[in-house]
């Protein structure tokens, strides 16, 4: 079985004109699943009959001239934390391993409804957790350039299945930099929308004011495809923003000239590889020949974001995570015990390490007498760096980064060094705390053939800027075209 | 600051975990390192700062007040460890 090459607009064009069928479609992906995911653990579950029964339906009403969604025929691997009627919901947690979700997910049912085919649902650190998909109660999941390299986290089966040619789009969440890292990491393109921007009704909760929802693919015009689709308003969701949706597939092709382009001084500090730093550097240079002006700027309070994000984020896990009580849903002990002893048995049973360590932090940092010194100080840090951004946007229109200061790790490197994990985020937690949307795009490769990642932010429901700032980039380069052999 | 681990026995009851020996030992050790790494956020001023608890401030977003259907019953317990067709089932709250 070859691969399929063509990005998703591409392949549209094709369902559209009846050059390939939506059934032909899914079963090339179903068949190219088979044999590539047995070595790269992408998916945790793929449903084919139920993909195929999907797809020839969407046939038969293209055949018969019927109106289609926009996405008609179109596979997409969904992250397993998004609820979907038709599969389980687990969250690769055992905590949720039988768990049937009783509705969709709103950005689930625009997908339905755009008539996309669900191909699979993807991998991840448990309850997105952490930054390497190891984290996992399930299975490893291997970069597809290096297999014995990490695929980034959390939503690494969304970023390897799409850089293992499993799907030509994917929907990630991202509450740290969980969409642009394995996005950075396996050499795709991988957008974290604006806060509320995309409905998080139905999103299994992590840290409910800094998760959203977001695409993975090959192209910025697949992105923005995709984003086009899952975005909106949603009542549902009463952080959602009540704000139109451009049509953002239109808005890329426009020249830069007059884009200003910030780089922040304290982004290229010690800790960044020389290998990753020469590489973000020539990327900058691209747009300057495309005509942007770029401007060094400062982001003073960058240096305490992860800092900040790992008392927030963990703060507000712990009282998310606090619904798993062995009596709603979930896994329950087999002990015979008291309440409080079910439902202290139950949680310890069922959460993984990773897991854990944060609803400890966050109950620590959120407990009487810690209040104060560490959650309400980091909320106040937050404001300051939120701050630092709007003053940035002033001056400039995108900001542009690295989006790791690392190539991919070894699997099992991190593993048993949280603090060293934490801070492979230190690129893409602030856009989270701000509410930015940011866009993680690849730009080079290590010498030892390992992708390298550019990183766009912009201002809140900028998306158009940051989606043009990408295209135009990719238009002039071809990083993006780059698949990797190994599988 | 550094955390004992009668911090960390606090802190598990608290977040209702029931923790390893092994766990107690390690949690003790990593969640100092972690907050001996947040403990730098004392040194930023934040004496004139509000504190933001969402990127996007979005206040008093109002529903209209109306019956809508809620999630059949059958199916808010369809996923319950524990359940007799009408309600939840847990142990006893109040133990021996």
């Amino acid at each position: 079985m070859s691969r399929i090459e063509q990005t998703a607009n591409e392949l549209l064009q094709l369902l559209n004109q009846g050059e390939i069928s939506a059934v032909e479609l899914t079963q090339n992906y179903l068949d190219r699943i088979a044999v590539a995911d047995r070595q790269i653990g992408a998916f945790l579950r793929v449903d084919a009959d139920a993909a195929l029964a999907r797809a020839a339906d969407i046939d038969s009403r293209r055949q018969a001239g019927q109106p289609l969604g926009k996405l008609a025929g179109l596979p997409v691997a969904v992250k397993d934390v998004l609820c979907d009627t038709d599969t389980k919901t687990t969250c690769a947690s055992r905590m949720l391993e039988n768990f049937r979700p009783p509705y969709d997910s709103t950005v689930v049912a625009k997908l339905k409804a755009a008539d996309a085919v669900l191909i699979g649902r993807t991998n991840m650190d448990e309850f997105a957790m952490g930054g390497s998909t190891e984290n996992s109660a399930f299975q490893i999941t291997r970069n597809p350039w290096d297999l014995d390299r990490a695929p980034g986290g959390s939503s690494g089966g969304a970023a390897a299945c799409v850089a293992g040619g499993m799907a030509p789009l994917s929907i990630g969440t991202d509450t740290g930099g969980s969409i642009r890292q394995p996005a950075g990491l396996c050499g795709v393109v991988g957008l974290k929308p604006t806060y509320g921007r995309v409905s998080r009704f139905g999103l299994v909760a992590f840290a409910s004011s800094l998760d959203q929802v977001g695409p993975l693919a090959n192209s910025t015009e697949d992105i923005a495809l995709l984003l086009e689709t899952i975005a909106g308003h949603d009542p549902q969701d009463s952080t959602s923003l009540d704000v139109p949706v451009p049509e953002y597939t239109s808005a890329l092709d426009q020249p830069l000239e007059g884009l200003r382009l910030g780089i922040v001084r304290e982004h290229f500090a010690e800790g960044l590889d020389p290998e990753v730093e020469t590489t973000v550097r020539e990327a900058i240079k691209v747009y300057e020949s495309l005509g942007a002006t770029v401007k060094e700027i400062s982001l003073p309070h960058s240096k305490y974001a992860v800092a900040t994000y790992y008392v927030i984020a963990p703060s507000e896990a712990s009282s998310n995570l606090a619904r798993y009580d062995g009596v709603h849903y979930g896994h329950r002990t087999a002990e015979d015990c008291s309440l409080v002893e079910m439902y202290c048995r139950s949680r310890a049973e069922a959460f993984g390490p990773e897991v854990k360590r944060r609803i400890m932090l966050g109950a620590y940092a959120l407990s009487a007498g810690y209040y104060d010194a560490y959650y309400l100080k980091a909320l106040k840090v937050r404001r300051l760096i939120r701050q630092d951004f709007d003053a940035a946007f002033e001056q400039v229109d995108l900001i542009a980064s690295p989006v790791t200061a690392e190539p991919a790790f070894k699997i099992g490197e991190l593993a048993n060094d949280p603090l060293s994990m934490y801070l492979v985020d230190l690129y893409t937690v602030s856009a989270n705390l701000a509410g930015l949307p940011g866009i993680s795009l690849p730009c080079g490769f290590s010498k030892t053939g390992l992708p390298i990642g550019l990183q766009l932010q912009a201002k809140p429901l900028a998306e158009e800027t940051l989606l043009r700032g990408a295209h135009m980039y990719q238009k002039a380069t071809d990083w993006q075209t780059k698949r990797s052999d190994r599988v | 600051m550094a955390i004992t681990r009668a911090d960390v026995e606090k802190v598990a009851l608290l977040a209702r975990l029931r923790l390893s020996e092994d766990e107690l030992v390690s949690l003790t050790d990593e969640l100092s390192q972690i907050v001996g790494y947040v403990d730098q956020l004392a040194e930023v001023d934040t004496d004139a700062v509000e504190p933001l608890a969402h990127a996007v401030e979005v206040h008093n977003v109002f529903a209209d007040d109306t019956v809508r259907p809620s999630l059949p019953r059958e199916q808010a317990l369809a996923n319950a460890p524990s359940h007799n067709d009408q309600a939840y089932l847990v142990p006893p709250v109040l133990g021996d």
